[in-house]
């Protein structure tokens, strides 16, 4: 994406970029709930979400990049999308070299074999009528159905020792664990495929806060150990802070600033950015004045025209209710789709 | 002078039939008018039963099983329920985590907060809209009269919880016991609540109790805390003090745990094992199977909550 050579990040392989995708989700209903009256004339009308709007992100090898923004942007279907649980409405993703998104279930498999997830909610996602040994056993055997059983055995052991669950618990329910405990066993069935690509969508937003710190020790060590690609979705900012290469700050379904981790959190500059950050509650400080926003986040069913944010922008002129901006790269290398921030017009 | 609030030795039993759990033991704090207090703690530490201890609304098999509660001299932990009633959502009103849980989807915005007004005053229709569009206003709601006759679904999280925090206003409580009432919502909603929390406390006088498990929260509204492990306070006093220099190491270990304290990538500081469970916590301070500083007498006696140096209140054996 960048020019500029970057000695933070190991290599510029990209791992998998996403161009141009869209999603959008019909919730019209029924014939008869789509039937409205229109000016005396019966019409059918469909209403759609507009949950990802014209993306474009590139994750390169070894690092982390977090998808940030508030319930309802749309960074949880943008995961979903990439991981290929739902089809984009256009668009591309591709891995490394192949396109992923348009390939049937046959031709995917070797594709979702390097890509894993981890999903928030521990108690939701861990089959309740399987012991640990039996979920982490099904993915592998699916994959490699040559295997044989000492292997998988082996392998198990192996996974779950790295999580930290003692691998002689392996016969036990997910209903004997803690919420702690029960993370980590989502996390060793996405590692025990030896994944290159992890898409974590908000795993530590369930946990108390002395739980949350060992499952994202347990990310980092496993990143650095395995060599991982992480995508990240989180709504929580320190953590993106404390975990990420790159992040993305997304707002109703749509890209606002692209930059490496710590240049954002010295320099935000897409106004959107900067109201996020300036409202974490920062431990030891005294409440800091946080940057208002006006007026409440449109529905993504009407989206606005032009820069989807320019209602809530104190920069907001003409300009930015007609066109929509396009991520541009700016000389720190960060990447900001804003009229404002391009055009000198927004307060440093 | 004497406070608004006292808890005294406060302990919630729940009767079960493999015995009895306690769930709060001990619990004792302070609260004056226009003060703002957080407690905090994680899942489980007794924060919330605390809560609703306060206004009596522990249900069997739960109890009041020991200390006392005095609101304005008055002790009202034994009331019978009809006196407790002219209290709870009058005196002392509650505001809960999900703003959509705690409205009646099926009723409009006004109907609800008028009900509200018609429970605690006798009052006619046309004063008691007056108070709930000035309520409205209060929370920075636009167009209030124009609100009044809609549903919750047709207002967002944020409002939502704004109009739950007006209707809690309406009968002008001296205390809000507010438990979690931003987890659900998004930071810069979370900012714009407790901006307007802190701004209520401030002109109405109003004492705040803030349960959270949110340190970074609890240290920019409140001025002191109480920190539960367990069903205990382990430390309290000014929030400023035990943020800046912990005393327990539990809150040590919670406050080093937070990311955005160290370098970015660093290894994150983790307290090993979790919070015991309220029927298995361990002889002598139930913090010590966790402990990393322990000595001897942790596992042996339990440590009394008394003042340290710094000032605060701490339960523990160590001098620092």
């Amino acid at each position: 994406m960048s020019n500029k050579p970057d000695e933070n990040l190991p290599t510029r392989e990209v791992i998998l970029s996403v161009n141009r995708v869209v999603k959008h989700f019909d919730i019209s209903g029924g014939l008869l709930d789509q039937l409205k009256f229109k000016n005396g004339k019966l019409m059918r009308q469909r209403t759609t979400v507009k949950a990802v709007n014209d993306v474009t992100l590139s994750i390169n090898k070894g690092e982390t990049l977090s998808v940030v923004g508030e319930s309802g942007c749309g960074k949880s279907t943008l995961a979903r999308v990439v991981m290929g649980l739902y089809p984009p409405n256009s668009g591309e993703i591709y891995y490394r070299s192949h396109r992923i998104d348009r390939l049937s279930h046959e031709k995917m498999l070797p594709f979702r074999k390097k890509m894993q997830m981890i999903f928030q909610d521990p108690y939701a996602s861990l089959n309740p009528r399987k012991t640990v040994q039996q979920t982490l056993e099904e993915p592998l055997r699916f994959h490699n159905p040559a295997m044989d059983t000492a292997s998988v055995e082996h392998k198990i052991a192996e996974v779950m020792e790295q999580v930290g669950v003692n691998p002689a618990w392996r016969g036990r329910y997910p209903h004997e664990f803690s919420g702690g405990q029960r993370q980590r066993i989502s996390i060793a069935r996405a590692l025990v495929l030896d994944p290159e690509f992890i898409v974590a969508d908000e795993p530590v937003s369930a946990l108390d806060v002395s739980i949350q710190a060992q499952i994202l020790n347990l990310l980092m060590d496993a990143g650095r150990d395995r060599g991982l690609t992480y995508l990240f979705i989180t709504h929580d900012l320190s953590v993106v802070q404390h975990i990420s290469t790159r992040v993305a700050v997304m707002y109703l379904g749509t890209l606002c600033e692209v930059a490496r981790a710590d240049e954002m959190f010295i320099r935000a500059r897409h106004p959107y950015t900067r109201a996020l950050l300036s409202a974490i509650p920062k431990i030891g400080e005294t409440r800091a004045k946080h940057i208002k926003l006006k007026g409440e986040v449109p529905t993504p069913v009407n989206l606005p025209t032009g820069c989807v944010f320019h209602g809530r922008c104190v920069y907001a002129d003409a300009r930015c209710s007609a066109e929509v901006p396009k991520l541009t790269a700016l000389d720190s290398g960060s990447f900001v789709a804003c009229h404002a921030v391009e055009e000198g017009r927004e307060i440093k | 002078m004497s406070h608004l609030l006292e808890v005294e030795k406060l302990e919630v039993k729940f009767a079960l039939r493999s015995g009895d759990l306690i769930a709060i033991n001990d619990v004792s704090f302070t609260l004056d008018q226009g003060e703002r207090m957080g407690i905090v703690g994680e899942s489980g530490a007794g924060k919330s039963v605390t809560g609703f201890a306060i206004i009596n609304l522990i249900s069997k098999p739960g109890l009041i099983s020991g200390g006392r509660i005095i609101f304005n001299g008055r002790e009202i932990s034994s009331l019978p329920d009809s006196e407790m009633r002219k209290i709870r959502g009058n005196r002392i009103s509650m505001i809960f985590q999900d703003p959509m849980m705690t409205l009646n989807p099926v009723f409009t915005i006004g109907t609800q907060m008028l009900e509200t007004l018609y429970a605690h005053r006798d009052i006619s229709r046309r004063d008691a809209e007056k108070i709930v569009l000035e309520k409205l206003r209060k929370v920075h709601i636009p167009s209030p009269e124009k609100r009044l006759s809609q549903y919750p679904h047709e207002f967002s999280g944020g409002m939502r919880q704004r109009i739950i925090i007006a209707t809690s206003l309406l009968t002008n409580p001296a205390i809000i016991i507010a438990d979690e009432p931003t987890t659900a919502l998004d930071v810069t909603i979370q900012a714009e609540i407790m901006d307007l929390l802190q701004e209520l406390c401030d002109s109405e006088k109003m004492g705040l109790i803030l349960i959270t498990h949110d340190l970074g929260v609890v240290s920019q509204v409140t001025e002191k805390m109480a920190v539960m492990y367990a069903g205990k306070i382990i430390e309290s006093g000014k929030t400023s003090q035990i943020v800046s220099r912990p005393v327990h190491p539990y809150t040590m270990g919670l406050i080093k745990s937070l990311p955005g304290v160290l370098k970015p990538g660093e290894k994150l500081y983790q307290i090993p094992g979790m919070m015991p469970n309220l029927t298995e916590i361990p002889p002598g301070c139930a913090f010590n199977p966790r402990c990393e500083i322990k000595e001897d007498i942790c596992s042996r006696e339990e440590p009394p909550l008394v003042q340290k140096e710094s000032g605060v209140l701490a339960a523990c054996h160590l001098k620092n």
